[in-house]
């Protein structure tokens, strides 16, 4: 789940990182409000959940009260990249001497998370890497061991820092560390540090990306931010047709029947599990092929909600025919998934024949399920049949 | 020969008493020359059997049970309790964790991980399906139940390595079709952080006599793919490797998350078209269907090369 930056600010500031006095407004007269108690020049940000800002005009400066309610209401109504903003960050502007980079994420290889720093601050890390590589500490740390300050200032210490310099950055690098471990994160940043004419240092920006998979353990922290459970916080909000995919999976807990992602093809795709849903996607397409959707149906799923997904890609604006396809099958049934497309044809008043353009899932209670398929005259294959070749037949299926 | 297992390896189930664990520990027993299951552990549950299977409360009540150390252990407990189990095994001596539970968070799993690498034991998954040797062994819910698995699976000279479960067996059950059998599968996981990635199990196939080709089942998202690349082109490998990548759709769609946890597209380097870039650079043939895979290989292993 992505934060957008007045809640990312607000994790960094409750981990100990100093942040600037600023204000979060929803409202053109809230922001003049935060103006008028900064009192003296504010930046306005739109707080979106994409990049890009300062160039779609998202970021404006503001040295009035009048001048930053007059920006706020802009910025409020512009859109960027698709996204309406949340609301406007109402930030004071700071007199800063130079600007630092810190950031912790997860090396995938090495298992651990890695902290990075960078002097030069305020621009792409990537782009520092790639253009100045002498410029980036990098340092892992011990998922195990107790957080310790030696790792940050190994890190911050193989840019050249030195000096009070870096024994002030060494407990900011520490505290975003021990932020990104308490709150299962998989990405923090804090991008740029400014350090002040007063030689102290605070975060300009903070960016943080919170794991899916933790945020029941993480619920009260979500909670205090706002952030409410049905925030998916995707990078495509979901559409209807998504929202009504999510519904049919809740139906009960037997199995996986969704994951649904909405395209805009004719093909209609009861597909699974997942890796090869993935697979079929892909083969539908290398045939010439235009899926209506992606799904994934696995875990054994019941009748009903097996029904559900095929009935709700059935109905979907524009879809001729489904194709219901997996790769073979040990624990999902294959009788139960056929019985459950079937029906969905049957409520809807057509013929499977006609409605389903192949139905290969080979593996667990196939004969059953061939059975089924038989009596209703629907196209089927066994494991003999190829996912690529049975997505080809779909896609042929769908021609004629 | 095979690899990680073998018809001598004791193992537990723990979390033994769910309704999926107990189907795979039938699964388990019926399999090959069944697996030698020497308990398995639910707090609270001790005294129980799970097809014969004693049930004890704690790892240190199995071990004591069995009378010695325990090789190996399937991890089927609910995400916010599998840490402590694993723990628990490590610190018990288990040394081969296959862990199925999915949803865990990546910092457990790192922890585990890395507790895992001091107490020098394995981790296979999280996020999978476990480990089979056709017609010996099988631990996990790998191919489903033993009559179902045998279908899809036989013995012979490809290693399989896949980030999806089901597709370990599609593409088993396909090269079983073409005479080609496996030495062992292994599903890995689909996680963005696993215990033992293509790279971390190929020093086991090479050293294994009866594996002469390895494939691959491969997604977008993580770097797993290149680590392989770099491994095969620093280690001279005298294994060929077939690649399938799937999901080469989501390279127009960054950021959004399909199959697994793990499969995201979120820079340039871990696109499948920048993956299958750089396995073709290390001599790695990337298929562009699963079809072609026996035969691929059986061009990369010369002529006799049946099982």
């Amino acid at each position: 789940v992505r934060l957008f930056e007045y809640e990312a600010r607000e994790v960094v500031r409750r981990g100990g990182i100093p942040v600037t006095d600023f204000g979060f407004a929803t409202t053109a007269a809230q922001a003049r409000e935060i103006a008028e108690r900064i009192a003296g020049p504010v930046v306005i940000k739109s707080q979106v959940l994409t990049g890009g800002r300062m160039k779609a005009g998202g970021v404006q400066f503001a040295d009035t009260p009048d001048e930053a309610e007059r920006h706020a209401a802009h910025v409020l109504e512009l859109e960027i990249n698709g996204h309406s903003p949340r609301g406007v960050l109402v930030d004071p502007r700071a007199q800063v001497k130079q600007e630092y980079y810190a950031g912790v994420v997860w090396d995938g290889l090495r298992k651990q998370p890695v902290m990075l720093f960078s002097d030069m601050g305020g621009i792409d890390i990537e782009q520092v890497a790639a253009e100045h590589p002498d410029h980036v500490g990098r340092r892992h740390i011990s998922n195990l061991l107790p957080l310790s300050d030696f790792a940050a200032k190994e890190c911050i210490a193989q840019t050249g820092v030195t000096g009070s310099r870096l024994n002030r950055l060494v407990p900011i690098m520490t505290r975003l560390a021990a932020v990104f471990a308490e709150h299962d994160l998989t990405l923090a940043e804090v991008n740029p540090i400014g350090e002040l004419e007063d030689g102290t240092f605070v975060a300009l920006d903070a960016h943080v990306d919170m794991e899916n998979e933790a945020r029941p353990r993480q619920a009260a922290l979500l909670r205090d931010l706002g952030v409410g459970e049905e925030e998916t916080r995707q990078a495509r909000e979901a559409t209807p047709f998504e929202i009504a995919g999510e519904e049919v999976d809740a139906m009960d807990h037997r199995g996986v029947a969704g994951n649904v992602t909405e395209f805009d093809g004719d093909l209609g795709l009861v597909i699974g599990a997942g890796g090869g849903s993935l697979t079929l996607f892909d083969a539908v397409r290398a045939h010439g092929g235009r899926p209506a959707n992606y799904c994934e149906i696995g875990g054994n799923p019941s009748v009903r909600k097996a029904a559900g997904l095929a009935r709700l890609v059935l109905e979907k604006p524009g879809v001729d025919k489904i194709a219901v396809m997996m790769s073979i099958v040990s624990n999902t049934r294959v009788d139960i998934v056929a019985r459950g497309v079937v029906k969905a044809c049957l409520d809807l008043g057509y013929d499977p024949a006609d409605k389903i353009a192949i139905f290969r899932i080979p593996g667990a209670w196939e004969e059953e399920g061939f059975k089924i398929l038989d009596h209703y005259g629907v196209p089927y294959a066994d494991r003999t049949v190829s996912m690529h070749e049975a997505a080809r037949r779909a896609v042929e299926g769908v021609k004629a | 020969m095979s690899i990680l297992v073998d018809a001598e390896t004791t193992f537990i189930v723990q979390g033994i008493t769910g309704r999926e664990a107990v189907n795979l520990t039938r699964e388990c027993l019926d399999y090959g020359t069944g697996a030698r299951i020497v308990g398995g552990v639910t707090p609270g549950r001790r005294g129980r059997e799970v097809h014969g299977v004693p049930v004890f409360d704690t790892v240190a009540q199995c071990v004591e049970h069995h009378g010695g150390p325990i090789d190996g252990s399937v991890v089927t407990v609910p995400p916010a309790f599998t840490k402590d189990a694993v723990f628990e095994a490590l610190e018990n001596g288990v040394k081969l964790l296959v862990i199925v539970t999915e949803r865990i968070p990546r910092r457990d799993v790192a922890q585990m991980v890395e507790l895992a690498k001091l107490r020098g034991a394995r981790i296979i998954g999280p996020n999978c399906l476990g480990i089979i040797v056709p017609d010996v062994i099988k631990m996990g819910g790998i191919g489903g139940p033993a009559q179902d698995a045998a279908k899809a699976y036989t013995p012979g000279p490809i290693g399989v390595i896949s980030r999806s479960g089901g597709m370990t067996t599609e593409m088993s059950s396909t090269l079983t079709a073409a005479g080609l059998g496996q030495s062992t599968a292994v599903s890995i996981g689909g996680d963005p952080i696993i215990g033992s990635s293509y790279a971390e199990l190929m020093p086991l196939f090479e050293t294994d006599e009866e594996t002469r080709g390895i494939v691959i089942y491969t997604e977008p998202g993580g770097r797993m793919e290149a680590e392989l690349a770099t491994w095969v082109t620093e280690h001279e490998s005298r294994l060929p490797i077939i690649a399938f990548m799937a999901g080469r759709f989501m390279d127009e769609m960054p950021g959004m998350s399909f199959g697994h946890a793990g499969t995201i597209v979120e820079g340039h380097e871990d696109t499948a078209s920048e993956k299958i870039a750089r396995l073709a650079e290390a001599g790695i043939i990337v298929a562009e269907e699963i079809s072609e895979i026996p035969g691929l290989m059986r061009d990369r292993l010369g002529a006799g090369a049946t099982a």
